[in-house]
């Protein structure tokens, strides 16, 4: 891995076809964590080793061409946010902090709770995924002596 | 040195024997009377559905019941993100 993308074509090739697969694999087991093995740490996780199969097959510079600092800062700050704030929109609307069903949503209770741990579920994937590509970034960049000054 | 070997020696047989002594009395393995399955595992089991708000008992207890333990998990990776990052731009610019 370096700052230049791989000679091997195959590489090359094989994980420009695998990275959309692979994100979509991520948001299937955030959303789907309701109901199967899952949920907003796996599926970040997935989401984020898109981005570092990217990084290592394509490079360290494109790979910081192509996610910015700035929306990564701003994505995993809103992912604690998300958590937080239904926390707290419940507690503004009569609950205790996090009771899910006190959210007054036209729909009944259990449906309330479902769709609050659906929108917990998305902000802990968000979290996740930023921090893996902003440890992957960094690290790999301290490895191969990149200057990070441009990103 | 020697001595010292055969007194670590000793206070390890003793530790081992008493560790194994101790193992009669755990209880059985998968066994559903177990003390850490009659307490609040009933309840998940049974209600995960209903009032957790979720099919998979995991997701229930790790998202409602369990929601607050949760919050700090996040936040925990939220904090060593942004660490890593104001570490590697201290250490660039200077």
């Amino acid at each position: 891995m370096g700052e230049k993308e791989v000679e091997s074509l195959v590489a090359r090739t094989i994980s420009r076809i695998m990275i959309p697969f692979i994100q979509l694999f991520g948001i299937y087991v955030i959303v789907h964590g309701e109901t199967s093995p899952g949920g907003g740490f796996q599926g970040g996780v997935i989401l984020g080793t898109s981005m570092i199969l990217y990084g290592i097959v394509y490079g360290l510079s494109k790979a910081k061409k192509r996610v910015s600092k700035k929306h990564l800062i701003i994505l995993i700050s809103l992912g604690v946010l998300i958590y937080s704030g239904i926390g707290l929109m419940d507690m503004l609307s009569g609950g205790k902090y996090l009771q899910y069903d006190s959210l007054p949503l036209p729909v009944d209770a259990h449906e309330t709770t479902a769709l609050s741990i659906l929108g917990v579920e998305l902000g802990i994937g968000l979290t996740v995924m930023s921090a893996t590509i902003i440890l992957f970034i960094y690290l790999a960049g301290e490895r191969i002596g990149a200057g990070m000054d441009n990103w | 040195m020697t001595k010292i070997k055969y007194a670590s020696l000793m206070s390890l047989l003793a530790v081992s024997a008493i560790l194994i002594y101790v193992v009669e009395d755990m209880p059985s393995f998968g066994d559903p009377d177990n003390p850490a399955n009659k307490h609040v595992i009933p309840r998940y089991i049974n209600n995960s559905e209903t009032e957790g708000g979720a099919p998979n008992i995991v997701t229930a207890i790790l998202a409602n019941y369990r929601g607050y333990d949760t919050l700090g998990e996040t936040t925990v990776i939220f904090t060593a993100g942004i660490a890593v990052m104001i570490l590697f731009m201290r250490w660039n610019n200077g």
